[in-house]
Protein backbone atom coordinates (compact mmCIF):
# COMPACT_ATOMS: atom_id res chain seq x y z
CA UNK A 1 0.00 0.00 0.00
CA UNK A 2 2.80 2.34 0.96
CA UNK A 3 4.92 1.58 -2.09
CA UNK A 4 1.86 2.23 -4.25
CA UNK A 5 1.43 5.73 -2.85
CA UNK A 6 5.14 6.46 -3.32
CA UNK A 7 4.81 5.32 -6.89
CA UNK A 8 1.88 7.63 -7.45
CA UNK A 9 3.70 10.50 -5.81
CA UNK A 10 6.77 9.98 -8.00
CA UNK A 11 4.56 9.79 -11.05
CA UNK A 12 3.27 13.26 -10.23
CA UNK A 13 6.81 14.55 -9.66
CA UNK A 14 7.94 13.26 -13.04
CA UNK A 15 4.84 14.65 -14.70
CA UNK A 16 5.41 18.12 -13.22
CA UNK A 17 9.06 18.05 -14.29
CA UNK A 18 8.04 17.12 -17.79
CA UNK A 19 5.40 19.84 -17.92
CA UNK A 20 7.81 22.53 -16.73
CA UNK A 21 9.64 22.83 -20.03
CA UNK A 22 6.38 22.82 -21.94
CA UNK A 23 4.98 25.54 -19.69
CA UNK A 24 8.14 27.56 -20.23
CA UNK A 25 7.91 27.36 -24.03
CA UNK A 26 4.20 28.17 -23.95
CA UNK A 27 4.83 31.19 -21.71
CA UNK A 28 7.60 32.39 -24.00
CA UNK A 29 5.30 32.09 -27.00
CA UNK A 30 2.52 33.99 -25.26
CA UNK A 31 4.81 36.74 -24.02
CA UNK A 32 6.63 37.21 -27.30
CA UNK A 33 3.52 37.22 -29.46
CA UNK A 34 1.34 39.18 -27.03
CA UNK A 35 4.13 41.74 -26.69
CA UNK A 36 4.97 42.03 -30.36
CA UNK A 37 1.78 41.57 -32.33
CA UNK A 38 -0.08 44.72 -31.10
CA UNK A 39 2.82 46.91 -32.22
CA UNK A 40 3.08 45.12 -35.58
CA UNK A 41 -0.69 45.59 -36.09
CA UNK A 42 -0.47 49.26 -35.26
CA UNK A 43 2.65 49.98 -37.30
CA UNK A 44 1.76 47.64 -40.17
CA UNK A 45 3.48 44.35 -40.87
CA UNK A 46 4.69 45.52 -44.25
CA UNK A 47 6.13 48.77 -42.90
CA UNK A 48 7.79 46.90 -40.08
CA UNK A 49 9.29 44.03 -42.09
CA UNK A 50 10.17 45.94 -45.25
CA UNK A 51 10.94 49.36 -43.84
CA UNK A 52 14.54 50.29 -44.52
CA UNK A 53 14.85 52.97 -41.84
CA UNK A 54 15.37 52.22 -38.16
CA UNK A 55 15.26 55.63 -36.50
CA UNK A 56 13.56 55.31 -33.12
CA UNK A 57 14.67 58.79 -31.99
CA UNK A 58 13.35 60.71 -34.98
CA UNK A 59 10.02 62.45 -34.88
CA UNK A 60 8.07 60.80 -36.26
CA UNK A 61 10.17 57.74 -35.47
CA UNK A 62 10.52 54.93 -38.01
CA UNK A 63 10.86 51.28 -37.16
CA UNK A 64 11.79 49.34 -40.29
CA UNK A 65 13.73 46.19 -39.47
CA UNK A 66 14.63 45.10 -42.99
CA UNK A 67 18.27 46.13 -42.41
CA UNK A 68 18.45 43.87 -39.39
CA UNK A 69 16.66 40.99 -41.12
CA UNK A 70 19.10 41.24 -44.01
CA UNK A 71 21.97 41.60 -41.54
CA UNK A 72 20.97 38.39 -39.81
CA UNK A 73 20.49 36.57 -43.11
CA UNK A 74 23.81 37.77 -44.53
CA UNK A 75 25.92 36.76 -41.55
CA UNK A 76 24.09 33.43 -41.35
CA UNK A 77 24.74 32.70 -45.02
CA UNK A 78 28.35 33.71 -44.47
CA UNK A 79 28.58 31.38 -41.47
CA UNK A 80 27.12 28.54 -43.54
CA UNK A 81 29.57 29.14 -46.39
CA UNK A 82 32.49 29.01 -43.96
CA UNK A 83 31.26 26.53 -41.39
CA UNK A 84 29.42 23.87 -43.39
CA UNK A 85 32.23 22.58 -45.63
CA UNK A 86 34.71 22.58 -42.75
CA UNK A 87 32.17 20.97 -40.43
CA UNK A 88 31.11 18.18 -42.79
CA UNK A 89 34.67 17.37 -43.80
CA UNK A 90 35.72 17.32 -40.15
CA UNK A 91 32.82 15.02 -39.28
CA UNK A 92 33.78 12.71 -42.17
CA UNK A 93 37.37 12.71 -41.00
CA UNK A 94 36.36 11.92 -37.42
CA UNK A 95 33.99 9.13 -38.42
CA UNK A 96 35.93 7.46 -41.21
CA UNK A 97 39.56 8.51 -41.47
CA UNK A 98 41.27 9.44 -38.23
CA UNK A 99 42.93 6.92 -35.96
CA UNK A 100 41.92 6.40 -32.36
CA UNK A 101 44.77 8.46 -30.95
CA UNK A 102 43.85 11.60 -32.89
CA UNK A 103 40.16 10.99 -32.23
CA UNK A 104 40.73 10.91 -28.49
CA UNK A 105 42.22 14.38 -28.75
CA UNK A 106 39.98 15.88 -31.44
CA UNK A 107 36.59 14.83 -30.15
CA UNK A 108 36.87 16.38 -26.67
CA UNK A 109 38.32 19.52 -28.26
CA UNK A 110 35.23 19.88 -30.43
CA UNK A 111 32.97 19.23 -27.47
CA UNK A 112 34.88 21.91 -25.60
CA UNK A 113 34.18 24.32 -28.47
CA UNK A 114 30.48 23.80 -27.83
CA UNK A 115 30.93 24.77 -24.20
CA UNK A 116 32.90 27.99 -24.62
CA UNK A 117 30.73 31.03 -23.72
CA UNK A 118 29.87 33.07 -26.79
CA UNK A 119 31.32 36.26 -25.34
CA UNK A 120 34.70 34.50 -25.29
CA UNK A 121 34.34 33.74 -29.00
CA UNK A 122 33.40 37.35 -29.56
CA UNK A 123 36.43 38.56 -27.67
CA UNK A 124 38.67 36.20 -29.62
CA UNK A 125 37.27 37.54 -32.88
CA UNK A 126 37.66 41.11 -31.65
CA UNK A 127 41.35 40.80 -30.85
CA UNK A 128 42.38 38.30 -33.55
CA UNK A 129 40.03 38.40 -36.54
CA UNK A 130 39.10 42.10 -36.56
CA UNK A 131 42.71 43.35 -36.99
CA UNK A 132 43.33 40.88 -39.80
CA UNK A 133 40.17 41.93 -41.65
CA UNK A 134 41.03 45.59 -41.00
CA UNK A 135 44.43 45.07 -42.64
CA UNK A 136 42.97 43.34 -45.66
CA UNK A 137 39.80 45.36 -46.30
CA UNK A 138 40.47 48.60 -44.45
CA UNK A 139 37.79 50.36 -42.39
CA UNK A 140 37.11 49.27 -38.84
CA UNK A 141 37.37 45.56 -39.49
CA UNK A 142 33.94 45.08 -37.93
CA UNK A 143 31.71 43.89 -40.73
CA UNK A 144 29.82 41.06 -42.40
CA UNK A 145 32.98 39.11 -43.18
CA UNK A 146 34.24 39.21 -39.60
CA UNK A 147 30.88 38.21 -38.17
CA UNK A 148 30.57 35.41 -40.75
CA UNK A 149 33.97 33.99 -39.85
CA UNK A 150 33.14 34.16 -36.16
CA UNK A 151 29.74 32.50 -36.59
CA UNK A 152 31.23 29.96 -39.00
CA UNK A 153 33.53 28.86 -36.18
CA UNK A 154 30.79 28.92 -33.58
CA UNK A 155 28.46 26.59 -35.50
CA UNK A 156 31.21 24.02 -36.10
CA UNK A 157 30.53 21.86 -33.02
CA UNK A 158 26.82 21.64 -33.85
CA UNK A 159 27.49 20.62 -37.44
CA UNK A 160 30.39 18.30 -36.63
CA UNK A 161 28.71 16.39 -33.81
CA UNK A 162 25.38 15.79 -35.54
CA UNK A 163 26.95 15.02 -38.92
CA UNK A 164 29.45 12.63 -37.35
CA UNK A 165 26.67 10.76 -35.56
CA UNK A 166 24.67 10.44 -38.78
CA UNK A 167 27.72 9.29 -40.76
CA UNK A 168 28.43 6.66 -38.12
CA UNK A 169 24.81 5.51 -38.28
CA UNK A 170 25.16 4.50 -41.93
CA UNK A 171 25.17 0.68 -42.01
CA UNK A 172 28.61 -0.73 -42.68
CA UNK A 173 27.15 -2.99 -45.35
CA UNK A 174 26.81 -0.01 -47.73
CA UNK A 175 30.46 0.81 -47.35
CA UNK A 176 31.46 -2.83 -47.80
CA UNK A 177 29.24 -3.17 -50.85
CA UNK A 178 31.06 -0.27 -52.46
CA UNK A 179 34.52 -1.53 -51.49
CA UNK A 180 33.65 -4.96 -52.90
CA UNK A 181 32.99 -3.34 -56.29
CA UNK A 182 36.54 -2.08 -56.38
CA UNK A 183 35.84 1.47 -55.21
CA UNK A 184 38.48 3.13 -53.05
CA UNK A 185 37.93 4.09 -49.41
CA UNK A 186 37.50 7.77 -50.37
CA UNK A 187 35.16 7.04 -53.26
CA UNK A 188 33.03 4.73 -51.10
CA UNK A 189 32.67 7.37 -48.41
CA UNK A 190 31.98 10.30 -50.75
CA UNK A 191 29.62 8.47 -53.11
CA UNK A 192 27.80 6.05 -50.82
CA UNK A 193 28.22 6.84 -47.13
CA UNK A 194 27.80 10.64 -47.22
CA UNK A 195 24.74 10.60 -49.53
CA UNK A 196 23.15 8.03 -47.23
CA UNK A 197 23.78 10.29 -44.25
CA UNK A 198 22.49 13.38 -46.06
CA UNK A 199 19.34 13.93 -44.03
CA UNK A 200 21.34 13.91 -40.78
CA UNK A 201 23.88 16.25 -42.31
CA UNK A 202 21.09 18.54 -43.50
CA UNK A 203 19.64 18.55 -39.99
CA UNK A 204 23.02 19.57 -38.60
CA UNK A 205 23.17 22.46 -41.06
CA UNK A 206 19.70 23.64 -40.08
CA UNK A 207 20.52 23.51 -36.39
CA UNK A 208 23.70 25.41 -37.24
CA UNK A 209 21.59 28.06 -38.98
CA UNK A 210 19.43 28.29 -35.87
CA UNK A 211 22.50 28.74 -33.75
CA UNK A 212 23.95 31.41 -36.05
CA UNK A 213 20.77 33.44 -36.40
CA UNK A 214 20.22 33.48 -32.65
CA UNK A 215 23.76 34.35 -31.64
CA UNK A 216 24.05 37.74 -29.97
CA UNK A 217 26.86 38.55 -27.60
CA UNK A 218 29.68 37.43 -29.89
CA UNK A 219 28.22 39.16 -32.92
CA UNK A 220 27.72 42.43 -31.05
CA UNK A 221 31.49 42.74 -30.59
CA UNK A 222 32.48 42.38 -34.24
CA UNK A 223 29.58 43.23 -36.55
CA UNK A 224 29.81 47.00 -36.34
CA UNK A 225 26.13 47.26 -35.38
CA UNK A 226 25.15 50.08 -37.74
CA UNK A 227 21.37 50.05 -38.17
CA UNK A 228 21.38 50.62 -41.91
CA UNK A 229 20.87 48.63 -45.06
CA UNK A 230 23.89 46.37 -45.68
CA UNK A 231 26.23 48.23 -47.99
CA UNK A 232 28.82 45.57 -48.74
CA UNK A 233 30.65 42.61 -47.29
CA UNK A 234 33.30 44.82 -45.76
CA UNK A 235 30.72 47.13 -44.17
CA UNK A 236 29.23 46.85 -40.71
CA UNK A 237 25.72 45.53 -40.13
CA UNK A 238 23.33 44.97 -37.27
CA UNK A 239 21.45 41.73 -36.69
CA UNK A 240 17.98 41.18 -35.19
CA UNK A 241 19.46 39.92 -31.94
CA UNK A 242 21.97 42.69 -31.44
CA UNK A 243 19.34 45.30 -32.29
CA UNK A 244 17.39 44.20 -29.24
CA UNK A 245 20.33 44.01 -26.86
CA UNK A 246 21.82 47.34 -27.84
CA UNK A 247 18.66 49.39 -27.39
CA UNK A 248 16.60 47.56 -24.80
CA UNK A 249 18.35 49.19 -21.87
CA UNK A 250 17.07 52.68 -22.67
CA UNK A 251 14.03 52.00 -24.83
CA UNK A 252 10.58 53.11 -23.68
CA UNK A 253 6.99 53.04 -24.96
CA UNK A 254 6.72 52.53 -28.70
CA UNK A 255 10.46 51.98 -29.10
CA UNK A 256 10.37 49.25 -26.48
CA UNK A 257 7.38 47.63 -28.19
CA UNK A 258 9.23 47.74 -31.52
CA UNK A 259 12.11 45.85 -29.94
CA UNK A 260 9.78 43.20 -28.55
CA UNK A 261 8.24 42.96 -32.02
CA UNK A 262 11.77 42.45 -33.38
CA UNK A 263 12.05 39.51 -30.99
CA UNK A 264 8.73 38.21 -32.33
CA UNK A 265 10.10 38.19 -35.86
CA UNK A 266 13.30 36.48 -34.67
CA UNK A 267 11.20 33.92 -32.84
CA UNK A 268 9.17 33.30 -35.97
CA UNK A 269 12.41 32.67 -37.87
CA UNK A 270 13.51 30.15 -35.24
CA UNK A 271 10.12 28.41 -35.37
CA UNK A 272 10.37 28.12 -39.14
CA UNK A 273 13.89 26.72 -38.91
CA UNK A 274 12.83 24.16 -36.31
CA UNK A 275 9.81 23.26 -38.41
CA UNK A 276 12.08 22.50 -41.36
CA UNK A 277 14.32 20.48 -39.06
CA UNK A 278 11.40 18.40 -37.79
CA UNK A 279 10.07 17.84 -41.29
CA UNK A 280 13.41 16.51 -42.47
CA UNK A 281 13.69 14.29 -39.42
CA UNK A 282 10.19 12.91 -39.85
CA UNK A 283 10.75 12.22 -43.52
CA UNK A 284 13.93 10.30 -42.63
CA UNK A 285 12.18 8.20 -40.01
CA UNK A 286 9.49 7.26 -42.47
CA UNK A 287 12.07 5.76 -44.74
CA UNK B 1 42.26 -24.35 -65.38
CA UNK B 2 43.03 -23.07 -61.90
CA UNK B 3 41.58 -19.65 -61.21
CA UNK B 4 42.72 -19.43 -57.62
CA UNK B 5 45.61 -21.34 -56.09
CA UNK B 6 45.81 -21.17 -52.30
CA UNK B 7 49.14 -22.33 -50.94
CA UNK B 8 49.73 -23.06 -47.27
CA UNK B 9 47.65 -20.10 -46.17
CA UNK B 10 47.34 -19.14 -42.51
CA UNK B 11 45.16 -16.33 -41.27
CA UNK B 12 45.14 -14.73 -37.84
CA UNK B 13 42.72 -12.31 -36.21
CA UNK B 14 45.03 -10.93 -33.54
CA UNK B 15 46.07 -14.04 -31.63
CA UNK B 16 43.24 -16.15 -32.99
CA UNK B 17 44.40 -18.62 -35.62
CA UNK B 18 41.35 -18.57 -37.91
CA UNK B 19 42.61 -20.49 -40.94
CA UNK B 20 45.27 -23.17 -40.65
CA UNK B 21 47.47 -24.26 -43.54
CA UNK B 22 44.86 -24.09 -46.27
CA UNK B 23 45.83 -25.60 -49.63
CA UNK B 24 43.26 -25.64 -52.39
CA UNK B 25 42.76 -24.90 -56.05
CA UNK B 26 39.62 -23.30 -57.37
CA UNK B 27 38.82 -24.14 -60.96
CA UNK B 28 37.69 -21.73 -63.61
CA UNK B 29 33.99 -21.84 -64.60
CA UNK B 30 33.15 -24.15 -61.75
CA UNK B 31 31.08 -23.62 -58.67
CA UNK B 32 32.98 -24.31 -55.49
CA UNK B 33 30.98 -24.56 -52.27
CA UNK B 34 32.48 -23.95 -48.84
CA UNK B 35 30.61 -25.71 -46.05
CA UNK B 36 31.16 -26.21 -42.35
CA UNK B 37 29.70 -25.27 -38.99
CA UNK B 38 29.51 -21.65 -37.80
CA UNK B 39 32.90 -20.22 -36.96
CA UNK B 40 34.81 -22.80 -39.02
CA UNK B 41 36.40 -20.08 -41.17
CA UNK B 42 34.49 -20.55 -44.41
CA UNK B 43 33.46 -16.89 -44.69
CA UNK B 44 36.94 -15.82 -43.67
CA UNK B 45 38.42 -17.96 -46.45
CA UNK B 46 35.95 -16.45 -48.93
CA UNK B 47 36.79 -12.90 -47.90
CA UNK B 48 40.51 -13.52 -48.20
CA UNK B 49 39.97 -14.13 -51.93
CA UNK B 50 39.06 -10.48 -52.62
CA UNK B 51 40.92 -9.11 -49.61
CA UNK B 52 37.80 -7.90 -47.80
CA UNK B 53 39.66 -9.10 -44.72
CA UNK B 54 41.85 -6.03 -45.13
CA UNK B 55 38.98 -4.11 -43.53
CA UNK B 56 39.27 -6.18 -40.37
CA UNK B 57 41.67 -4.80 -37.84
CA UNK B 58 44.58 -6.99 -36.78
CA UNK B 59 43.98 -9.48 -39.55
CA UNK B 60 47.23 -11.09 -40.69
CA UNK B 61 47.75 -13.48 -43.57
CA UNK B 62 50.66 -15.82 -44.32
CA UNK B 63 51.15 -18.00 -47.36
CA UNK B 64 50.07 -17.32 -50.93
CA UNK B 65 46.82 -16.80 -52.75
CA UNK B 66 47.36 -16.69 -56.49
CA UNK B 67 44.79 -15.38 -58.97
CA UNK B 68 45.77 -16.48 -62.48
CA UNK B 69 49.24 -17.09 -61.10
CA UNK B 70 49.62 -13.66 -59.49
CA UNK B 71 49.97 -13.20 -55.74
CA UNK B 72 47.02 -11.01 -54.71
CA UNK B 73 48.71 -10.13 -51.41
CA UNK B 74 51.85 -8.87 -53.17
CA UNK B 75 52.88 -5.35 -52.26
CA UNK B 76 52.25 -3.88 -55.70
CA UNK B 77 48.96 -5.68 -56.38
CA UNK B 78 46.14 -3.18 -56.95
CA UNK B 79 43.49 -4.17 -54.41
CA UNK B 80 40.75 -2.11 -56.09
CA UNK B 81 41.44 -3.87 -59.37
CA UNK B 82 41.37 -7.20 -57.53
CA UNK B 83 37.90 -6.44 -56.19
CA UNK B 84 36.77 -5.45 -59.66
CA UNK B 85 37.95 -8.84 -60.96
CA UNK B 86 36.63 -10.75 -57.95
CA UNK B 87 33.11 -9.56 -57.18
CA UNK B 88 31.19 -10.30 -54.03
CA UNK B 89 27.59 -10.86 -52.98
CA UNK B 90 26.85 -10.59 -49.30
CA UNK B 91 24.70 -12.58 -46.92
CA UNK B 92 22.23 -9.77 -46.41
CA UNK B 93 21.21 -7.94 -49.58
CA UNK B 94 22.90 -4.55 -49.39
CA UNK B 95 21.74 -2.39 -52.29
CA UNK B 96 22.75 1.24 -51.94
CA UNK B 97 19.94 3.63 -50.98
CA UNK B 98 19.68 4.98 -54.50
CA UNK B 99 17.78 4.05 -57.66
CA UNK B 100 18.03 0.61 -59.22
CA UNK B 101 19.78 2.17 -62.19
CA UNK B 102 22.32 4.00 -60.06
CA UNK B 103 23.03 0.86 -58.06
CA UNK B 104 24.07 -1.00 -61.19
CA UNK B 105 25.84 1.97 -62.74
CA UNK B 106 27.81 2.67 -59.57
CA UNK B 107 30.56 0.14 -60.27
CA UNK B 108 31.11 1.01 -63.95
CA UNK B 109 31.05 4.74 -63.08
CA UNK B 110 33.64 4.14 -60.38
CA UNK B 111 35.86 2.50 -62.96
CA UNK B 112 35.56 5.43 -65.32
CA UNK B 113 32.60 4.74 -67.61
CA UNK B 114 30.64 8.00 -67.96
CA UNK B 115 28.95 7.53 -71.33
CA UNK B 116 25.20 7.41 -70.80
CA UNK B 117 24.32 4.97 -73.57
CA UNK B 118 27.17 2.67 -72.56
CA UNK B 119 25.86 2.74 -68.98
CA UNK B 120 22.30 2.04 -70.18
CA UNK B 121 23.62 -0.97 -72.03
CA UNK B 122 25.56 -2.26 -69.00
CA UNK B 123 22.56 -1.80 -66.72
CA UNK B 124 20.31 -3.75 -69.05
CA UNK B 125 22.85 -6.51 -69.65
CA UNK B 126 23.62 -6.91 -65.92
CA UNK B 127 19.97 -6.96 -64.86
CA UNK B 128 19.23 -9.52 -67.58
CA UNK B 129 22.17 -11.66 -66.50
CA UNK B 130 20.85 -11.58 -62.94
CA UNK B 131 17.36 -12.58 -64.13
CA UNK B 132 15.67 -9.48 -62.71
CA UNK B 133 15.36 -7.30 -65.81
CA UNK B 134 11.75 -8.24 -66.55
CA UNK B 135 10.68 -7.40 -63.02
CA UNK B 136 12.29 -3.96 -62.78
CA UNK B 137 12.75 -2.69 -66.34
CA UNK B 138 9.80 -0.32 -66.04
CA UNK B 139 10.96 1.39 -62.88
CA UNK B 140 14.70 1.67 -62.97
CA UNK B 141 14.34 5.00 -61.16
CA UNK B 142 12.73 3.34 -58.16
CA UNK B 143 14.70 3.31 -54.93
CA UNK B 144 16.39 -0.07 -54.63
CA UNK B 145 15.34 -0.38 -50.99
CA UNK B 146 11.69 -0.57 -52.07
CA UNK B 147 11.91 -3.89 -53.91
CA UNK B 148 11.60 -7.26 -52.17
CA UNK B 149 14.49 -9.00 -50.41
CA UNK B 150 14.85 -11.61 -53.14
CA UNK B 151 14.86 -8.93 -55.82
CA UNK B 152 17.38 -6.92 -53.81
CA UNK B 153 19.73 -9.89 -53.70
CA UNK B 154 19.48 -10.42 -57.46
CA UNK B 155 20.02 -6.68 -57.86
CA UNK B 156 23.21 -7.05 -55.80
CA UNK B 157 24.31 -9.89 -58.07
CA UNK B 158 23.58 -7.67 -61.08
CA UNK B 159 25.56 -4.89 -59.44
CA UNK B 160 28.51 -7.22 -58.99
CA UNK B 161 28.24 -8.40 -62.61
CA UNK B 162 28.17 -4.83 -63.92
CA UNK B 163 31.93 -4.38 -63.38
CA UNK B 164 32.57 -7.52 -65.46
CA UNK B 165 34.28 -9.64 -62.82
CA UNK B 166 35.94 -12.97 -63.50
CA UNK B 167 35.05 -14.52 -60.17
CA UNK B 168 31.93 -14.14 -58.05
CA UNK B 169 32.15 -14.75 -54.30
CA UNK B 170 28.85 -15.41 -52.55
CA UNK B 171 28.61 -15.38 -48.79
CA UNK B 172 25.46 -17.34 -47.90
CA UNK B 173 23.53 -15.40 -50.56
CA UNK B 174 20.18 -17.02 -49.83
CA UNK B 175 20.19 -17.32 -46.06
CA UNK B 176 18.05 -14.20 -45.65
CA UNK B 177 15.58 -15.18 -48.37
CA UNK B 178 12.38 -17.19 -48.72
CA UNK B 179 12.35 -20.56 -50.57
CA UNK B 180 11.04 -19.16 -53.84
CA UNK B 181 13.65 -16.40 -54.00
CA UNK B 182 16.27 -19.00 -53.00
CA UNK B 183 15.29 -21.24 -55.90
CA UNK B 184 15.54 -18.30 -58.30
CA UNK B 185 19.01 -17.43 -57.06
CA UNK B 186 20.15 -21.05 -57.26
CA UNK B 187 18.98 -21.27 -60.88
CA UNK B 188 20.77 -18.05 -61.55
CA UNK B 189 24.01 -19.35 -60.05
CA UNK B 190 23.86 -22.35 -62.40
CA UNK B 191 23.34 -19.99 -65.30
CA UNK B 192 26.24 -17.73 -64.29
CA UNK B 193 28.66 -20.65 -64.13
CA UNK B 194 29.08 -20.51 -67.92
CA UNK B 195 30.83 -17.17 -67.72
CA UNK B 196 32.11 -16.90 -64.19
CA UNK B 197 34.02 -18.79 -61.58
CA UNK B 198 31.85 -18.96 -58.48
CA UNK B 199 32.74 -19.61 -54.87
CA UNK B 200 29.78 -19.90 -52.55
CA UNK B 201 29.64 -20.20 -48.80
CA UNK B 202 26.55 -21.98 -47.62
CA UNK B 203 25.06 -23.27 -44.42
CA UNK B 204 22.66 -25.39 -46.34
CA UNK B 205 24.07 -28.74 -47.44
CA UNK B 206 21.21 -29.41 -49.85
CA UNK B 207 22.13 -26.16 -51.52
CA UNK B 208 25.75 -27.25 -51.82
CA UNK B 209 24.69 -30.52 -53.46
CA UNK B 210 22.24 -28.73 -55.73
CA UNK B 211 24.48 -26.02 -57.06
CA UNK B 212 28.15 -26.86 -56.69
CA UNK B 213 30.67 -28.86 -58.68
CA UNK B 214 33.19 -29.14 -55.88
CA UNK B 215 32.76 -28.82 -52.15
CA UNK B 216 35.23 -27.97 -49.43
CA UNK B 217 34.48 -28.90 -45.84
CA UNK B 218 36.11 -26.75 -43.18
CA UNK B 219 36.26 -27.34 -39.46
CA UNK B 220 37.96 -25.15 -36.85
CA UNK B 221 39.97 -23.34 -39.49
CA UNK B 222 41.23 -26.47 -41.21
CA UNK B 223 40.34 -27.73 -44.65
CA UNK B 224 39.21 -31.24 -43.81
CA UNK B 225 38.14 -32.44 -47.21
CA UNK B 226 37.89 -30.98 -50.70
CA UNK B 227 36.46 -33.04 -53.50
CA UNK B 228 33.86 -33.34 -56.24
CA UNK B 229 30.53 -32.54 -54.61
CA UNK B 230 29.03 -35.87 -55.64
CA UNK B 231 31.92 -37.76 -54.08
CA UNK B 232 32.15 -35.70 -50.91
CA UNK B 233 28.50 -36.20 -50.09
CA UNK B 234 28.24 -39.85 -51.12
CA UNK B 235 31.58 -41.27 -50.03
CA UNK B 236 33.27 -38.84 -47.65
CA UNK B 237 36.85 -39.88 -46.94
CA UNK B 238 37.11 -38.27 -43.54
CA UNK B 239 35.09 -39.37 -40.51
CA UNK B 240 34.49 -35.72 -39.52
CA UNK B 241 33.05 -34.88 -42.92
CA UNK B 242 30.75 -37.84 -42.66
CA UNK B 243 29.61 -36.82 -39.18
CA UNK B 244 28.90 -33.29 -40.37
CA UNK B 245 27.02 -34.09 -43.56
CA UNK B 246 24.94 -36.74 -41.82
CA UNK B 247 23.96 -34.13 -39.28
CA UNK B 248 25.75 -35.48 -36.23
CA UNK B 249 27.02 -32.02 -35.33
CA UNK B 250 26.97 -28.45 -36.61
Amino acid sequence: MKSKSIENFMKIVFFISATMSIIAIVLICIFIFAGGIPFIQEYGLKNFLLGTEWKPNNTPSSFGILPMILGSIYVTIGAIIIGVPIGILTATYLAKFCNKKIYKFLKPSINLMAGIPSIVYGFFALVVVVPIIRNIFGGTGMNIITASILLGIMILPTIINISEASIRAVPRSYYEGSIALGASHEKSILSVVLPTAKSGILSSIILGIGRAIGETMAVILVAGNQARMPAGLAKGIRTLTTNIVIEMAYAADEHRQALIATATILFAFILIINGIFLTIKRRTNNG
Amino acid sequence: MNKFVIKNMNLYYGNFHALKGINMNINENEITALIGPSGCGKSTLLKSLNRMNDLVEKCKIQGDILLDGEDIYAENFDVNLLRKRVGMVFQKPNPFPMSIYDNIAYGPRTHGIKNRSKLDEIVERSLKAAAIWDEVKDDLKKNALRISGGQQQRLCIARALAVEPEVLLMDEPTSALDPISTAKIEDLIQELKKNYTIVIVTHNMQQATRVSDKTAFLLNGELIEFDQTVDLFSIPKDKRTEDYITGRFG
